[in-house]
């Protein structure tokens, strides 16, 4: 009999523990789910800053002459195009169009290019990312060399340049710098996946607790708080950013999840582009639409949509929206219905419940 | 901080029987074990509800959860001020957050139970 694996930990763990953080696993890792509760998590983001342990997420790099190669042949976005510092938002493909992942990445140096992968996808992303390197370039799977803190919220920059001598205002979004925090090396990237302001930094895993102990010092003075999945989820999902597993997975394709805009057909030849080449050709037929619920339930994911009481998809991510004081959701509709204005039902517990498709996202900050 | 009167279900519900009347809410460590509630379902007075099988629901930010009906019987009211206030079920669970009352159809259903010392020990085996 096979026995389960142990969950794995991020260097935080008992940081985590300490601080009376719920546990879950999540994908096979021990991590927390909330702290003080999700609202209070979710609205420190919103208002204030947050800080997520985010080290489940996995790191892989392509090193080598044919680096920029490689990745522009696995991902949907142009690599070519990147700058050095530079990042973006792109998509690993199966030759059929699904998606494998959804990744970050970032261009180190022209021989040097730096991906963030989900955590429990991230085997999987490394092996497929090896089949196809017939490129002079090495793929490393590196996640145990990082901790990776998400610093989130419109404190979130006052926050961190305590902390580091870069001047964090000359980091466009999407752009990083390789420096120090705490003097600690330190990757400094302006991403996120809240839909506010903020950093994601990735450190030595021995730093952690250290470097965990000072943004709270530096944060303190907004209120700073710990955030688990929980929060991050409920942030993702108001800014309408896919989860793999939910919005996207190997049968979704990018045009089907609205991710067009990472999908560069004009870069040369791609995994899956002789796929999506046709699919943009023949249209798709699904397509991913937000939508808000007009009636008390709260929608959850797999839920089945109805259309004039017709089963018509089903939603891929559905909770309460903390800042909005909304039931919204995301939900897969037939092309001629995935516009704003319509009206659908979404099935909870047997019962038709109803709801309004709007546009996405639901929730964008102040800039 | 669990009440020597009530009694308690496995799945994490409490029973107050005065009268032939059952009032039943979640415990302290359900509320704890979901988080912000947000949302709770409740069925209609009249509705016969059986021990063991889901009367309702309370949602979480997160996840929806199944209320069990710790015992059978008619549902004779429900708390009105939950709809408006579902938190009121993280702050004061074994008071003003009650979920339901119900006449008991077999009251022998409470030997089933457990008393609060029990229930303590449960929880603490269950971490």
């Amino acid at each position: 009999m096979p026995l389960a694996s142990p969950l794995r930990r991020t260097a935080l763990n008992s940081v985590h523990r300490a601080l009376g953080a719920r546990m879950v696993d999540f994908g096979g890792w021990d991590m927390p789910v909330q702290y003080s509760g999700i609202l209070a998590e979710h609205m420190a983001v919103r208002q204030s800053v947050g800080v997520f342990d985010v080290s489940h997420m996995g790191e892989i790099e392509i090193r080598g002459r044919e680096a920029a190669r490689l990745a522009d042949y696995v991902t949907t976005n142009s690599v070519a195009k990147l700058r050095i510092g530079q990042a973006h938002y792109s998509g690993l493909l199966y030759e059929h169009g699904g998606f494998v992942d959804d990744i970050l990445v970032h261009k180190v140096s022209d021989a040097d290019f730096f991906l963030c992968v989900n955590a429990s996808n991230q085997e999987k992303d490394f092996e497929h990312i090896r089949a196809h390197n017939r490129f002079d370039a090495t793929v490393e799977l590196t996640s145990d060399r990082y901790t990776q803190l998400a610093i989130q919220g419109p404190e979130a920059r006052a926050t961190l340049q305590k902390l580091t001598a870069v001047e964090l205002s000359a980091i466009k979004y999407y752009w990083f710098a390789d420096a120090q925090v705490c003097g600690v090396p330190a990757r400094i990237a302006h991403t996120g996946y809240t839909g506010e302001d903020g950093f994601e930094i990735y450190i030595p895993p021995a730093e952690s607790e250290r470097v965990w102990a000072r943004i709270f010092e530096a944060g303190a003075e907004f209120g700073i708080q710990p955030c688990g999945l929980g929060a991050r989820n409920t942030l993702r999902l108001e800014a309408a950013m896919a989860l793999y597993g939910h919005e996207i997975d190997a049968s979704i394709s990018p045009f089907e999840a609205g991710l067009g805009w990472i999908v560069k057909l004009d870069k040369g030849e791609f995994a899956g582009r002789e796929a999506l080449l046709k699919q943009r050709e023949k249209g798709v037929t699904r397509k991913l639409t937000g939508f808000e619920m007009r009636s008390r339930p709260i929608a959850r994911d797999g839920y089945e949509v109805q259309v004039h009481g017709a089963a018509a998809g089903w939603v891929t991510s559905g909770s309460p929206a903390p800042a909005l004081n909304k039931n919204i959701g995301l939900c897969y509709l037939p092309v001629g219905l995935a516009r704003p204005g319509v009206a659908i039902q979404v099935v909870v517990r047997g019962q038709p419940a109803d709801a309004m498709t709007v546009e996405t996202p639901f929730y964008k900050r102040a800039r | 901080m669990y009440p020597e009167n009530f009694r308690y279900s496995k799945e994490h519900e409490w029973v107050l029987v005065e009268g032939g009347i059952g009032t039943i809410g979640i415990t302290d460590h359900a509320q704890q074990e979901l988080g912000d509630i947000v949302y709770v379902d409740l069925p209609k007075p009249g509705t016969r509800v059986e021990q063991g099988r889901s009367l309702g629901s309370v949602e979480s930010v997160k996840a929806v959860s199944d209320v069990f009906a710790p015992v059978s019987g008619e549902v004779t009211a429900i708390n009105p001020a939950l709809a408006d206030a579902p938190e009121k079920l993280n702050a004061d669970p074994h008071g003003d957050a009650w979920l339901v009352k119900i006449r008991l159809s077999a009251p022998g259903e409470l030997e089933d139970l457990m008393t609060a010392a029990d229930y303590e020990s449960f929880i603490g085996a269950e971490k």
